[in-house]
């Protein structure tokens, strides 16, 4: 199983890693390459604070117009709404998720061009992720059953 | 049938995927033979670990439903 995590707000972070965790839990063998704003997922300051934005986010539960949205601390609002949802449902926050993939063995591949473009260093990611490139990924999504960009 | 587990797992409260990641990891410490209760809250639990024990081949020994608790028979292979 291959996936490609590419966005960075928390609401994009889930559904790689639900998927990658679930998918080792159920055997599959996993790689995630994390490239463009998806690398924060693997930032060891900022994925714990990874945010949702209230702007051009259409399908939000409380309908927000964009010039609301544009105000300073809507996006705080944001986050701190979908946290506290997330938190009510009983669903494991990034942190977590992040730490079962690791202990289960999923192969996290940090793009090495795109960390090159937004400046982030090797001990600025997570412990456990290796860094490669395209060639690094497709070679191993050519043998994959589950391909998924997200 | 009433199985005797080794292990009881309560997933009680926690919502998809916690309750197939922590079966994994209580499942990774049985020895082969060996059964596992798991109790669930999320209703999406019993469509996903009959998933889960499809793909890994663990056993679904048994399901029961109790209220708002989905209860699972689990023998590690």
């Amino acid at each position: 199983m291959a996936l490609i995590a590419a966005n960075g707000g928390l609401d994009a972070a889930y559904p790689p890693l639900i998927l990658a965790s679930t998918g080792v839990a159920m055997d599959f063998e996993v790689a995630v390459f994390f490239t463009f704003y998806g690398l924060y997922i693997l930032h060891k300051e900022r994925m714990p604070n990874l945010r949702v934005s209230a702007i051009g986010n259409p399908a939000m539960p409380i309908a927000i117009p964009s010039i609301v949205g544009m105000l300073p601390g809507m996006s705080s609002m944001a986050t701190s709404m979908m946290k506290n949802w997330m938190a009510k449902a009983g669903t494991a926050t990034i942190p977590q998720l992040l730490e079962s993939c690791v202990e289960f063995g999923v192969r996290l591949i940090a793009c090495q061009m795109t960390m090159d473009v937004l400046g982030i260093k090797r001990e600025q990611l997570i412990d456990g992720v290796e860094i490669g490139g395209a060639a690094t990924f497709l070679e191993y999504a050519a043998d994959a059953d589950i391909t998924l960009y997200m | 049938m009433a199985y005797e587990p080794n292990e009881v797992l309560d997933c009680s409260g926690m919502s998809c995927p916690m309750p197939i990641l922590k079966t994994k990891k209580a499942v990774d410490k049985l020895e082969p033979g060996q059964i596992l209760k798991m109790i669930a809250t999320d209703p999406g639990s019993k469509p996903d670990m009959e998933a889960w024990s499809k793909k890994t081949g663990h056993k679904l020994l048994e399901y029961q439903q109790d209220g708002d608790k989905h209860i699972f028979f689990i023998e590690k292979v």
